[in-house]
C-alpha cells in the first residue's frame, strides 16, 4: 500500500472513479443508452425500446457480425502463426538482425489504416496479383495490421521462458519439432491465447483499412455502423456497436477462461 | 516436506551393471570456449572415469558451467574435441548424447505432471509404452517421490521438484548425469539432506558417471571422488578430493577449498623419510608435511582453521603465537581470528576454555604436523 493516510485512499479513488469513470464507462454507456433510446433530446433519453435491435438484426447486422468474426479469427489465426513463426526464428538470429526485423514486423502498426488499406488496394488492383474486391484482401489488412502486436505478444513470452526448459528437454532427447510442439509452444500458451485476443479486439473494431478494400457482400460490424451513422441513423448504430462490443467481449472472456485453465491459476 | 531417501530400487540397480559396462567416461581434448575475441574456457583437458563423480568448483564466471554446457551440446567448442565412452560428441546435437541433465531451477515442465515429467525423455525418444511405465515408477521410487505421481510441479516443494528433476534425468538411463548448481535454489536444511540423498543415489548407481558442477565447497567435498577447481576460465586444480583438500597445489585450492590458513614461512630443513619438513614463521620452529621444498625456500605453511587449537596435547606439537582479534560464536562452532604478524589466522573451535581471552591478548596457537602442508610462495595461481 504506498499511500497510507484514509483520506489519502479517498482521494485516489474518486480520482480514479473520474478518470474511469469519464474516459472509459460515460463513451460506452452513451452508446448502450442510444442503443436503448426511444427518442433522445435532453440530456436523457425520453423513453427505452429494443425496437433498434430488432431492427438490426433483421438487416444485414447478423451478416455484418459473422463477416466480423469470420475476418476477425482468421486473421488473428494467421498472425498468430506467422508472429510465433517470425518470434521464434528472430531468436536464433544475431542481434542486430533481430532488432531490424522485429522494428520491420511493427511498422504496419505505425502506419496510419487508411494507408495501409490504399497500398494494398494499389498493390493487388492488377494481375497476377488481383485480390481487388475478394475477401482475402480484408483479411489481408487485418493480418498486416495485427501481425505486429502478435509477434510482440509472443516475443515477450518467449523472453520471459527461461532457456532451461528447451534445453533440459533436448538433454533428454526431445528433437527440435518435438521439443516446440510439447514444450515450447504449450509454456507460451497464455501469450499466444493473449496475442490471439487482442489480435481479435483489434480485428473486430478495425474500420481505416477495412472501408478501403471490403467487397460488397462482406460488411465488417464497424463499417456497417460508419455507414449507419453516416446515414444518420444513430440509434441503429449504437445498437450494433453494442452487438460488437458483446461479441468480441464474449470471446475474450472465453479465451480467458482456457488461459486460466492453460496456467493452472 | 520431510526428507524422503533415495531408496534405489531393483530396475535401477539392474540399470547400474548396463552403465557400469557402458564406457561412459568423459574426455575434453583441449576444449576451448570463447564469445567472439573472448575466452571463457581455455584449452582444457580433463578425464572424467566411468562411475566418477567429479565436481567443478569455481567462483562465479570461473567457467564451470561453460564447461558442463559444452558437454551438454550448448556451447559449441571454438577447439578441442569432446568424448563420452567411445563416441566424439563435438559436433553432435544435444538430443543424440544421450545424457541427462538437472538444472539449479529444476525445470519441470509446469503443465505435465510429475509421471508426465518424468516420461518425457523416453517419450520423445519413442519408447514403448510398457517400458515408459516401468521405468517411470521405479525412478519416481528411487527419488522418493512414486506417491507423487498425479500432481503437477507447483504443487510440489523445491526439494520435491528437485527429487523429481532427478527422476527425470535418471529414467532416459543417460550415459552421463548432469548436475548443474542442482541445490543452489534450496534452503540449507533441505540441501544438507539432498546433498545425503544424491550420494546415498550414487552409492545404488555405481556406474553412472556424473559432472557435479556447483560453488559450494561442501556439496562438493561430501559427493565428489575428484574436483576441478576453476579459476578465470581455466583448471587451476584438478584430483581426487582428499588429496585436493589434504595438500592443495596452490594458494587459490587451498583458500577456495575449505578457506585454509596460509602462513609465510621459510623452509628450515627439507622433509625427511618421513615426509615432514621443518621451516621457520619469525622465532617459531614448525614442522609440516612437506613435499619437495628445499632448505631456504619462501613457502606457505597450510592449515585448516579446524586443526588450530588453543590447548597442547601430544599430537599438537606445533606452538605459535598470534593476538585475538575477533571471536564469532556460532554455536556448535566458535570461529576466532587471530593476528600472526600481520597475517590473520582463523580458528573454527568446538571446545573452548571457560575462560576466553579478551580481544587484543596474546594467545598460543597448536597444530598437529600431519595436519599441515607446505607450498610454494608463488603457486598462487
Amino acid at each position: 500500500m504506498l499511500v497510507w493516510s484514509r483520506s489519502g485512499r479517498l482521494l485516489i479513488w474518486v480520482l480514479f472513479a473520474l478518470i474511469f469513470g469519464v474516459l472509459f464507462l460515460a463513451p460506452l454507456a452513451v452508446i448502450l443508452l442510444s442503443s436503448l433510446a426511444d427518442q433522445w433530446n435532453g440530456v436523457l433519453p425520453n423513453g427505452f425500446t429494443t425496437e433498434h435491435y430488432t431492427d438490426v438484426a433483421r438487416g444485414a447486422a447478423w451478416n455484418a457480425v459473422k463477416a466480423s468474426l469470420v475476418t476477425g479469427f482468421l486473421a488473428s489465426a494467421l498472425a498468430l502463426v506467422s508472429g510465433t513463426w517470425a518470434a521464434l526464428s528472430l531468436r536464433l538470429q544475431g542481434h542486430a538482425l533481430k532488432r531490424l526485423l522485429g522494428l520491420l514486423f511493427f511498422i504496419p502498426s505505425a502506419v496510419p489504416s487508411v494507408s495501409v488499406g490504399l497500398g494494398l488496394l494499389v498493390a493487388f488492383s492488377h494481375p497476377p496479383l488481383l485480390l481487388n474486391g475478394t475477401i482475402a484482401i480484408v483479411m489481408i489488412a487485418h493480418f498486416v495490421l495485427i501481425s505486429a502486436f502478435t509477434f510482440g505478444n509472443v516475443s515477450a513470452g518467449l523472453a520471459r521462458l527461461s532457456p532451461d526448459f528447451e534445453q533440459v528437454a533436448s538433454s533428454l532427447g526431445a528433437r527440435p519439432a518435438y521439443r516446440l510442439w510439447h514444450v515450447t509452444l504449450p509454456l507460451l500458451a497464455p501469450y499466444l491465447v493473449a496475442a490471439f485476443g487482442l489480435s481479435f479486439a483489434l480485428s473486430m473494431g478495425e474500420l481505416g483499412a477495412t472501408v478501403m478494400v471490403y467487397p460488397p457482400g462482406w460488411l465488417t460490424l464497424p463499417v456497417s455502423i460508419f455507414s449507419l451513422t453516416d446515414r444518420g441513423d444513430i440509434f441503429a448504430g449504437a445498437a450494433l456497436t453494442m452487438i460488437l462490443v458483446a461479441s468480441t467481449l464474449v470471446l475474450l472472456l472465453g479465451l480467458e477462461r482456457i488461459t486460466a485453465r492453460a496456467t493452472g491459476s | 516436506m520431510s526428507a524422503v531417501a533415495f531408496t534405489g530400487p531393483s530396475v535401477m540397480d539392474i540399470d547400474a551393471a548396463k552403465i557400469r559396462g557402458a564406457g561412459s567416461n568423459v574426455h575434453f581434448d583441449k576444449v576451448s570456449v570463447a564469445y567472439g575475441a573472448h575466452v571463457v574456457l581455455h584449452p582444457l583437458t580433463l578425464d572424467i572415469a566411468p562411475g566418477e563423480i567429479l565436481a567443478m568448483i569455481g567462483p562465479s564466471g570461473s567457467g564451470k558451467t561453460t564447461a558442463l554446457r559444452a558437454v551438454a551440446g550448448f556451447v559449441r567448442p571454438a577447439s578441442g574435441r569432446i568424448r563420452i565412452g567411445a563416441t566424439d560428441v563435438t559436433d553432435l546435437p544435444p538430443y543424440e548424447r544421450g545424457l541427462g541433465m538437472v538444472v539449479q531451477n529444476y525445470a519441470l515442465f509446469p503443465h505435465m505432471r510429475v509421471e508426465d515429467n518424468v516420461a518425457f525423455g523416453l517419450r520423445a525418444q519413442g519408447a514403448d509404452k510398457a517400458l515408459i511405465g516401468e521405468r517411470v515408477k521405479d525412478a519416481l521410487a528411487t527419488v522418493g517421490m512414486a506417491t507423487f505421481a498425479r500432481r503437477y510441479p507447483r504443487e510440489l516443494s523445491g526439494g520435491q521438484q528437485q527429487r523429481v528433476a532427478i527422476a527425470r534425468a535418471l529414467a532416459v538411463r543417460p550415459r552421463v548425469l548432469l548436475l548443474d548448481e542442482p541445490l543452489s535454489a534450496l534452503d540449507a536444511q533441505i540441501r544438507r539432506n539432498m546433498v545425503e540423498e544424491i550420494a546415498r543415489l550414487h552409492r545404488s548407481l555405481p556406474g553412472l558417471t556424473i559432472l557435479y558442477v556447483t560453488h559450494d565447497q561442501t556439496e562438493a567435498l561430501t559427493l565428489a571422488d575428484k574436483i576441478a577447481i576453476m579459476r578465470d576460465g581455466r583448471v587451476c586444480s584438478h584430483g581426487p578430493t582428499t588429496e585436493l583438500y589434504r595438500r592443495p597445489p596452490n594458494r587459490f585450492t587451498a583458500e577456495f577449498l575449505g578457506r585454509a590458513n596460509l602462513l609465510p614461512v621459510t623452509v628450515a630443513e627439507a622433509a625427511g623419510p618421513k615426509g615432514f619438513a621443518t621451516a621457520r614463521h619469525g622465532d617459531a620452529l614448525l614442522t609440516s608435511a612437506g613435499r619437495d621444498e628445499k632448505a631456504g625456500d619462501k613457502s606457505l605453511l597450510c592449515i585448516r582453521p579446524q586443526h588450530l587449537s588453543l590447548t597442547a596435547d601430544s599430537e599438537h606439537t606445533n606452538r605459535i603465537v598470534g593476538t585475538l582479534r575477533e571471536v564469532h560464536w556460532q554455536g556448535e562452532l566458535t570461529h576466532l581470528v587471530l593476528d600472526v604478524d600481520g597475517t590473520p589466522l582463523r580458528v573454527s573451535a568446538t571446545k573452548l576454555p571457560m575462560a576466553l581471552p579478551e580481544p587484543g591478548t596474546k594467545v598460543p596457537l597448536f597444530f598437529a604436523p600431519a595436519d599441515t602442508s607446505l607450498l610454494p610462495e608463488d603457486a598462487g595461481v
